[in-house]
C-alpha cells in the first residue's frame, strides 16, 4: 500500500486478516450489484464501506451475514469458508438499519434472544446481558418495550443485541442514519469507544463519508459494484485513487487536461503545479485540489499566482470562510477556504495557488 | 397567547365537527344492530327466565329451571363435544391455513391478489351446495372412496360419511378462508428484517417461526380461530347433511328447542350459554391483541 508514503498516517502495527472477501459476484436480473469484489478486513479493524446507493456496500454487508447468496467468489473469515453456513451459524452478528428490534420483548428479553440460542445457563445470560446494558447505558431502561423508547436508544438496544454475542464480526448497516445531528455526533464517539472497549471486528455500511471518515480505521469506496479505493481516511482524501474518488469524498476542485512530458497541462490555463508521479503515462488526467490547499494571493503580494478569477460568492462558515471564484474557462467556480478574516470580498479580482494537488488519471475502476 | 390564536383558525367549530362527524358516520350502523340485533338477542335472552309455553312462545312467569336443566349430562356432553369438534376443526384450520398464508406473503405483489382472491373463490357458491358435493366426495360409492380403491391404499371401501371427522371436514373447508385472511394480515405486517435479525442471532427456523412469527401474529392467529370457532361451534347445517343426524352439536339442540320442542326458555339458554362463550373469547382476544401491539409510541 502506499500507505508508508504519507507522514500524516500513524503506522498501524500489522494485523491479521479476518475477513476475505474474494472476486465476490452478485447480479440481480440485469443490475450488478457486486462486480469481482475483493476485501480484506484485519482482526480488530474498524472498517468502513461507503458509496451512494446503489454502490453493492449493502448487498455485500448482507452476504457477509447470509442473507444473499452471491452468484460467484468466496468468503473466508478466519480462513473458514462462510458461504457454506446458513446466517444462523455464522459468527457474525448484524446491526439492521432499522434496527430490527422484537417489538414483542423488552429490553433486557431483546438482547438476551441470542444468548439464549446459545444454550448457555441462565444465569450467564443474566449476567452478560446486565453486563452489556451497562456499558450502552440502557440498565434502567431494562424492562421497557422498544416502542417505548427514543431513536438512540433503540440504536443502543440493537448495538447492544449484536455485541453481547460476542461475535468475531459485527456488521453494522447505516447505524446512525435514524438518527439526529446531535444524538449522531454522540454515538458516533460512543461506537468508537465501544470498538476499542470490546476488541470487535466493526464493518459498517454508510453513504456517509464523515461517518466513514470519523469512524473506521480504513474506508473501502464502493460504485457500481466495485471497490474503487480502499485507504485509511487521511489517504484517501488527499490521495484519490480516481476521479469518482475525488469527487465523493469531500470537496474537490477538479481540473480536466492531459499529462505530457511529465506536465499536467490544461487547455484553458497551461500548464499547472502538480506533483506527476515518474512513469505517469501521457494522456487525459484530472488536477483534484481540496479548498483548504488553495491560496488566495492579493494583488501586491509578490509570490506567484496560478490561476486568475473573480469572487463571485463569500460565505463565512464560522471561523472558516468559503470563496466561490469564476475562472475564465470553467463552468465551475473555484472554491477556496480560508480560516479567520475575509481575505477578498464580492467582486476583487484574486490570484489563486497551491502547493498541494493531486493527479488522477481513471475516472472510475 | 397561544388561546386567543386557536379560535381564529376556527378552534370551536372544528371541535363540534369532530364530534358531529363521527357521530352521523356511525349512526346507520349502530341504529342496525341495536334494531335487528340487540334487540332480538335481548329478548331472546329474556325468554331464558321465563316458562316454557304449551304451543311454542312462552308464558311470562319467572322460572329458572331451564338453567339447571341446562347443566344435566346429556347437554353438557352434547356442549362438549360441540366445543371438541369446533375446537379440532379450527385447529386443522389454523394448521393448513398459517403456511398458506405464510405462502401467500411471500408470493410477487401481482400474484399476492390473484391468490386471495382464490381463498375466497368458495364464498361464491351457495354453502349448501357446497356441502352436498362433499356428500359426493364422501360417500361410500363417492370419488375418494373409487380413488382409493383404484389406487390400491385401501381394499374395502370406507365410510366416511355420516363421522365427526365428516363433519371437522366440513367445517375446515367452509371455514378456511377466514382463517387465512387475519393470518395474512398479520403476517404481511411482519418487518422481513425481524426474521432475519432472529437468524442473525442464532436462531433456526423453527425457533424464529416460534419466538418471532407466532407471538407477532398471535392477533391474527386468535381472530381466525374465533372466525372459524364461533360458526362451527352454532352450526347446525353441516352436522345434519355430514354428521348424518348422528352427531348433535349445539347448534341443532338450540334449532331444535325452537322449532321441534317447542321449548323456547330452554333453546334460549343454549343460545345464552352459546353468546357467553363467545363474549369471553371476543374479551381475550382483544387483550391479546392490545398487549401484542403494544401502546402507542413516544418521542
Amino acid at each position: 500500500m502506499m500507505t508508508d508514503a504519507l507522514p500524516t498516517v500513524l503506522e498501524a502495527p500489522p494485523r491479521a486478516p479476518l475477513v476475505e472477501v474474494i472476486e465476490l459476484s452478485r447480479a440481480f436480473g440485469d443490475v450488478v450489484a457486486l462486480d469481482r469484489v475483493s476485501l480484506t478486513i484485519a482482526e480488530n479493524e474498524f472498517f468502513a464501506l461507503l458509496g451512494p446507493s446503489g454502490c453493492g456496500k449493502t448487498t455485500l454487508l448482507r452476504s457477509i451475514a447470509g442473507f444473499e447468496q452471491p452468484d460467484h467468489g468466496r468468503i473466508l473469515l478466519g480462513g473458514d469458508d462462510l458461504l457454506t453456513r446458513p446466517p444462523n451459524r455464522r459468527p457474525v452478528n448484524l446491526m439492521f438499519q432499522s434496527y430490527a428490534l422484537f417489538p414483542h420483548m423488552t429490553v433486557a428479553k431483546n438482547v438476551a434472544y441470542g444468548l439464549e440460542r446459545e444454550r448457555l445457563p441462565k444465569r450467564e445470560v443474566t449476567e452478560r446481558v446486565q453486563g452489556v446494558l451497562e456499558i450502552v447505558g440502557l440498565t434502567a431502561l431494562a424492562k421497557r418495550r422498544p416502542n417505548q423508547l427514543s431513536g438512540g436508544q433503540r440504536q443502543r438496544v440493537a448495538l447492544a443485541r449484536a455485541i453481547v454475542k460476542r461475535p468475531r464480526l459485527l456488521l453494522l448497516d447505516e447505524p446512525l442514519s435514524a438518527l439526529d445531528r446531535k444524538v449522531r455526533a454522540e454515538m458516533q464517539l460512543e461506537l468508537k469507544r465501544l470498538q476499542h472497549e470490546v476488541g470487535i471486528t466493526f464493518v459498517v455500511v454508510t453513504h456517509d463519508q464523515e461517518e466513514a471518515m470519523s469512524l473506521a480505521d480504513r474506508i473501502a469506496v464502493m460504485a457500481n459494484g466495485r471497490v474503487q479505493q480502499v485507504a485509511p481516511p487521511v489517504e484517501l482524501y488527499q490521495r484519490p485513487a480516481n476521479l469518482f474518488v475525488a469527487d465523493f469524498v469531500g470537496t474537490s476542485n477538479i481540473v480536466t487536461g492531459h499529462v505530457v512530458d511529465q506536465m499536467f497541462v490544461s487547455k484553458p490555463l497551461g500548464p499547472l503545479p502538480v506533483a506527476v508521479p515518474p512513469g505517469t503515462a501521457a494522456g487525459a488526467a484530472h488536477l483534484v485540489v481540496r479548498p483548504e490547499n488553495v491560496r488566495i494571493i492579493l494583488p501586491g503580494d509578490s509570490s506567484a499566482g496560478v490561476v486568475d478569477g473573480v469572487v463571485a460568492d463569500a460565505q463565512f462558515h464560522g471561523g472558516v470562510w468559503t470563496l466561490a471564484v469564476d475562472v475564465g474557462g470553467f463552468d465551475r467556480p473555484f472554491l477556496v477556504t480560508v480560516p479567520g478574516l475575509a481575505p477578498a470580498s464580492r467582486g476583487d479580482r484574486v490570484r489563486l495557488g497551491w502547493d498541494s494537488a493531486a493527479l488522477v488519471q481513471d475516472e472510475l475502476v | 397567547m397561544s388561546a386567543e390564536v386557536t379560535p381564529v383558525r376556527g378552534g370551536r367549530s372544528r371541535r363540534l365537527g369532530r364530534f358531529i362527524e363521527p357521530l352521523v358516520l356511525l349512526t346507520p350502523g349502530f341504529a342496525f344492530y341495536a334494531v335487528l340485533v340487540a334487540a332480538p338477542v335481548l329478548l331472546v335472552s329474556s325468554y331464558a327466565f321465563a316458562t316454557r309455553g304449551r304451543f311454542g312462545g312462552v308464558e311470562w312467569t319467572w322460572d329458572l329451571s331451564n338453567f339447571e336443566r341446562a347443566l344435566e349430562p346429556i347437554y353438557l356432553e352434547v356442549l362438549r363435544s360441540s366445543v371438541v369438534l369446533a375446537g379440532i376443526a379450527t385447529l386443522v384450520a389454523l394448521l393448513l391455513g398459517y403456511p398458506t398464508a405464510y405462502a401467500i406473503t411471500k408470493l410477487p405483489p401481482r400474484w399476492r391478489t390473484v391468490a386471495l382472491v382464490l381463498v375466497v373463490v368458495p364464498f361464491w357458491t351457495n354453502f349448501l351446495i357446497r356441502m352436498y358435493a362433499w356428500i359426493v366426495l364422501l360417500n361410500t360409492q363417492g370419488v375418494l372412496n373409487d380413488a382409493l380403491v383404484a389406487t390400491g391404499l385401501v381394499e374395502d371401501r370406507v365410510s366416511m360419511l355420516y363421522t365427526p371427522a365428516a363433519v371437522v371436514v366440513g367445517f375446515v373447508y367452509a371455514y378456511l378462508p377466514l382463517m387465512i385472511l387475519p393470518l395474512y394480515a398479520s403476517l404481511e405486517k411482519i418487518d422481513s428484517e425481524l426474521l432475519e435479525a432472529s437468524a442473525n442471532l442464532g436462531a433456526s427456523r423453527i425457533r424464529t417461526l416460534w419466538s418471532v412469527m407466532v407471538p407477532l401474529t398471535l392477533p391474527g392467529i386468535i381472530t381466525g380461530s374465533i372466525l372459524v370457532f364461533v360458526p362451527s361451534l352454532g352450526n347446525f347445517v353441516v352436522p345434519e347433511l355430514l354428521g348424518g343426524g348422528k352427531t348433535v352439536m349445539v347448534g341443532n339442540l338450540i334449532r331444535d328447542q325452537f322449532l321441534k320442542a317447542q321449548d323456547w326458555p330452554f333453546g334460549s339458554v343454549l343460545a345464552m350459554v352459546v353468546v357467553v362463550a363467545l363474549v369471553v373469547l371476543f374479551t381475550a382476544q382483544a387483550w391479546v391483541t392490545r398487549r401484542v401491539e403494544g401502546e402507542p409510541r413516544h418521542g
